[in-house]
């Protein structure tokens, strides 16, 4: 084999894009900063991004030299002490910038950093170990329910942050992973069904009608299952429809108000709806081709909230046009395309689930992100991997590239 | 179950589909904002960020009957606070009186109005004097929300002159802003105040324009931005007025100084006001930015009511003045001739009933004709004068004539005659059934009527013309209200005329003020008010060349100025005097009235001469 050229060369059309992105992103951090008021906490962001850039890249070059086994040595682990941090950041975290109401920073000697964004990948690990050790794919839906569990944990301390984005990020990593251990699609969308019969139970008569559905399918598919299993899956839907009711109280009203301006953001034009609303305004203003580089006018006079970290698509929008957001769009599509050939050409099934799994993890943020600034998907805090502005994110996705990196190109 | 189905190949293939329609939903969904939508959301983004600001429009300039001007604009700054949180205004407000001169009571009356919020500019002063404004571009950084703009400022070149007439400008007010004619007014708006500013307002003001700045999601002003045409603002009409200015100046030069009063000068061809003359007066220069509370009040609080507008506004008993009206009456309704005399001739008082009604020459004058009545002011001739009108007709005619009334002069305030429309005016106001006997009171211009030295003047039109009197007018292309006309023969006229012409000859009350150049016809008079010693002088005069037609009629008056003939006879005489000089082209700087060339010991051979015709 090619043992002379290293894991990055060999993996080039998917370390290319990865650098293509985190440069384009430190362009438009720079832009996000060019304010017709200047403020001074964003000033020099983009250089701090850069820096950042610079050593995930040193990272990149070492951590792809690793082999498979460490990986797999390594994953259980890892996994304990992200979990652990997670818990520890709960008690001792910090909100930070505007990231402000969530507890999701923890300082270590002066350095700040997410530790959600570590356990995302610490996670995928164990997962896709986890899986990778089965002979046979899940058969069973208590099959799932280590797996589960496994996602569960950091998914739970996440969302007590509490940081909706990231937790839904644990949620498309699961589900990627279980879908490449090649799990039935009827074991997923049961394991999936709670969380639809918790969206469903805003009507009941919608969820009554889902209820019956979902029993019907159920009995269809009753030789694939114990029986034990339909009524769980059926328990846990009422469950979910019974709790949908105290948990939708228990949001904080600006999370409320977020998922009700999703439907209509007139419902609250000052505050909620006024990032909506101004997100529009800027990614439709910049029509085909943009108002130009740093000369976007919602930005420059502050309609645009986060306009470096979560808005940062929305600042793509205006100043590149349709032109810069559908090439952007290409490249996210050619990175997971080509995501998906690196786990199907994996010598390992460990490798193929964490490649697909960490793809799972980024399109679910590509699509949210890029989504809620359209109005597609209601806001949610969660950052554009590679583009937004964020030394824990932009490091941890490099450290989960590295991963990828080495793991596809681990000879069999 | 089949093992093909979950096969990796297929699995990554399906995987595929779900990317690139994930993406695609994207794609399509930017598609729709970015180029099937861009130009509503480019529309609005314009919305956010620009916001139209009002561009004043410059007021019409006001100028004299020569063109002279008494009002117009000149390059003055105004200093706003963009809206914001009521601390940091406060703090800007705090500030910015290093700068700018803002007594407490203005800077309250600021700090109220932060309080109660809004979202448009606070305006600080409409008038910020340039270093000030310098001093402040120049700390721009130090004052982010301040918004300096250009705000043509009204000047007034004619000072204290014009002040009533012309009037004067300020912010336009709350309940100015509910009235119908100021719809689409903003607040901040310059509007007029009183005067020729207030009446022509909708000539003067012009169509506001508008300009575009550019503003941050914070409502800052970040800019102003040419990119959006704004639209130009519309200056407004001038408006030339019948005034003469020179003639004003003259007024105010040979006025009894330091005593109040008015004098209105009226255009005998036309109706023109060439002189709307009242004091004291005030300088409505300072008017001109913001009002500065302590100022109003100190003009409010005057005692000498330097704001009221005397010539228009006040009311006055009329006096000997009125017998002339007397006279007109009862030659309209044809109850007497000129050559007529009264059946009782003066012997200092007359009865009537068990009354004794004086004459206020206790000597008597005896019998006498018309113009020999008017030029002695004998009351006695006019008791019985008015006994013949009688009391309903000379009421009827009276008010045929507008003494009840105002004379319909185009300025905002223009106070009505004080004139009994009925009989039953006694009944209301004193209480009793008016008695036949009212009549003597009425005939000599006492009892309850009382005239603005303006409709004065106007009645002297009729006379000075062929009995018609067209309501006064300053804007010289306004269409003047309604006017009377008296039904007098053109020689009883003349008789009129003759009767004061005869006043300023010798034996008349005037003759002192007599001129060299022009006939001047008038009648004095006194009126006393509020006591011994406190009179009101009156003069009412025409004037024109001799011989020819009559060309000016003037009125003056003068509160406690003491007798007609010594103070308000010499007003009105030099003030014709300038007017015809000007007029007939002949110089301005000799020696004007009898009196004062008895007083310089000089020859006074013209007035021999008119004393020997």
């Amino acid at each position: 084999m090619t043992g002379t050229r290293p894991a990055w060369l060999r993996q080039l059309p998917f370390t290319a894009t990865v650098l293509v992105l985190s440069l384009f992103g430190v362009a438009m951090i720079y832009s996000a900063g060019v304010l017709e008021v200047p403020s001074p906490a964003m000033q020099g962001l983009w250089l701090r991004q850069a820096v950042i850039l610079a050593a995930a890249i040193v990272g990149l070059l070492m951590l792809s030299r690793v082999p498979l086994r460490w990986f797999e040595w390594f994953a259980m682990p890892v996994y304990i002490v992200g979990v652990a941090v997670l818990a520890v950041t709960l008690v001792a975290g910090t909100g930070v910038g505007t990231a402000e109401g969530v507890n999701s920073f923890l300082s270590i000697a002066g350095f700040r950093f997410q530790p959600a964004e570590a356990a995302k990948v610490t996670t995928a690990l164990a997962l896709a170990l986890l899986l990778a050790r089965r002979e046979e794919p899940p058969g069973y839906l208590r099959d799932l329910l280590t797996p589960a569990l496994l996602v569960a944990v950091p998914l739970g301390l996440v969302l007590l942050q509490p940081d909706l984005g990231t937790a839904l990020a644990f949620v498309g990593m699961f589900f990627a992973i279980i879908y490449w251990a090649r799990t039935p699609w009827p074991l997923i969308l049961f394991a999936a069904s709670p969380g639809l019969g918790l969206l469903l139970a805003f009507s009941a008569r919608v969820w009554s009608v889902y209820i019956i559905l979902l029993a019907v399918a159920l009995y269809l598919y009753r030789f694939r299952l114990y029986l034990v299993e339909s009524v769980t899956v059926i328990l846990g839907n009422v469950a979910a429809g019974a709790v949908a009711q105290p948990l939708w109280n228990s949001l904080a009203q600006y999370q409320r108000n977020r998922l009700l301006v999703f439907l209509d953001p007139s419902l609250d034009p000052r505050n909620a709806g006024w990032q909506l609303i101004q997100s529009k305004v800027a990614v439709g203003s910049g029509g085909l081709v943009g108002k130009g580089f740093t000369a976007g006018t919602q930005k420059r006079l502050a309609f645009l909230p986060e306009q470096h970290t979560d808005f940062i698509f929305s600042v793509i929008g205006e100043e590149l046009g349709f032109v810069g957001t559908s090439l952007l769009l290409l490249l996210f599509c050619h990175l997971f395309l080509r995501m998906i050939r690196m786990a199907e050409t994996a010598s390992a099934p460990f490798a193929g689930l964490f490649i697909f799994g960490i793809m799972g993890v980024w399109l679910t943020h590509v699509f949210v992100n890029v989504g809620m600034t359209v109005g597609v998907v209601p806001i949610t805090g969660i950052p554009l991997p590679f583009i937004s502005y964020g030394g824990s994110f932009l490091l941890m996705s490099w450290t989960a590239a590295a991963i990828v990196v080495a793991l596809a190109s681990e000879d069999p | 179950m089949s093992r093909r189905r979950y096969r990796h190949s297929v699995l990554a293939n399906r995987a595929r589909i779900t990317v690139v329609v994930l993406l695609g939903i994207l794609a399509g969904v930017l598609f729709r904002a970015q180029v099937l939508r861009a130009t509503d959301w480019l529309l609005q983004s314009e919305r956010n960020r620009l916001r139209p600001l009002t561009v004043p429009a410059p007021r019409g300039i006001i100028r004299d009957r020569d063109g002279r001007v008494l009002a117009d604009n000149i390059p003055g700054y105004s200093v706003s606070i963009v809206p914001d949180q009521p601390d940091s205004m406060f703090s800007t407000l705090g500030r910015l009186r290093e700068h700018l001169d803002l007594p407490a009571g203005r800077l309250e009356a600021l700090s109220q109005q932060v309080r109660a919020g809004g979202p448009r500019p606070l305006l600080v002063t409409g008038d910020a004097p340039f270093d000030a404004v310098a001093a402040l571009v120049e700390r721009r950084s130090g004052f982010p929300r301040l918004l300096i703009e250009p705000r043509p400022k009204r000047r007034y070149p004619a000072g204290q002159l014009g002040a009533h007439v012309i009037g004067y400008v300020g912010e336009i007010n709350e309940s100015e802003l509910g009235r119908p004619e100021f719809e689409d007014a903003e607040p901040g708006w310059i509007v007029g105040r009183s005067g020729v500013e207030s009446h022509y307002e909708s000539l003067l003001r012009g169509t506001v324009g508008t300009r575009y700045v550019e503003v941050d999601a914070a409502g800052r002003i970040v800019g102003s931005f040419g990119g959006v045409q704004g639209v130009a603002a519309d200056p407004g009409e001038d408006v030339d007025l019948n005034l003469d200015l020179e003639l004003m100046e003259w007024i105010h030069q040979v006025f009894p100084e330091g005593m109040n009063g008015a004098v209105v000068a009226l255009d005998v061809e036309t109706g023109g006001v060439l002189a709307l003359y009242s004091a004291p007066a005030f300088d409505p220069n300072v008017f001109a930015g913001v009002v500065d509370a302590e100022e109003w009040s100190r003009l409010v609080g005057n005692p000498e009511s330097p704001l009221y507008h005397r010539a228009v506004m006040g009311t006055y008993a009329p006096g000997s003045p009125w017998k002339l009206v007397t006279a007109a009456i009862a030659l309209d309704l044809g109850l007497v001739t000129p050559d007529e005399h009264m059946p009782v001739p003066c012997r200092g008082a007359y009865m009537y009933g068990n009354r004794v009604a004086r004459c206020w020459d206790s000597d008597g004058h005896g019998s006498l004709d018309l113009p020999g009545a008017i030029q002695h002011s004998c009351n006695v001739y006019f008791y019985q004068l008015g006994l013949r009108i009688g009391l309903t007709r000379m009421l009827g005619v009276g008010n045929r004539m507008g003494f009840g009334n105002r004379c319909g002069i185009d300025l905002p305030q223009e106070a009505g005659g004080i004139f009994p429309e009925s009989l039953d005016f006694w009944e209301r106001r004193f209480g009793y059934r008016a008695q036949e006997g009212e009549v003597l009171s009425l005939a000599i211009g006492q009892g309850p009527n009382d005239q603005t030295p303006l409709k004065m003047a106007q009645f002297l039109l009729a006379i000075a013309r062929d009995g018609s009197a067209p309501a006064p007018t300053l804007y010289r292309e306004a269409v003047p209200a309604d006017g009377w006309r008296l039904e007098i023969r053109p020689e009883h006229l003349e008789e009129i005329r003759e009767g004061m012409r005869r006043v300023m000859e010798p034996g008349g009350t005037a003759h002192l003020s007599s001129l060299e150049h022009f006939d001047l016809l008038g009648k004095t008079g006194t009126v006393e008010h509020g006591g011994e010693g406190l009179e009101h002088a009156w003069f009412t005069g025409i004037a024109g060349p001799f011989g020819g037609p009559p060309e000016i009629v003037i009125v003056a008056m003068v509160e406690f100025g003491g007798s007609g003939s010594g103070v308000a006879a010499p007003l009105v005489a030099k003030a014709a005097d300038f007017y015809l000089r000007g007029k007939h082209d002949m110089p301005r700087d000799t020696i004007q009235t009898l009196r004062e060339y008895l007083g310089a010991g000089r020859n006074t051979a013209w007035a021999d001469r008119r004393e020997a015709r």
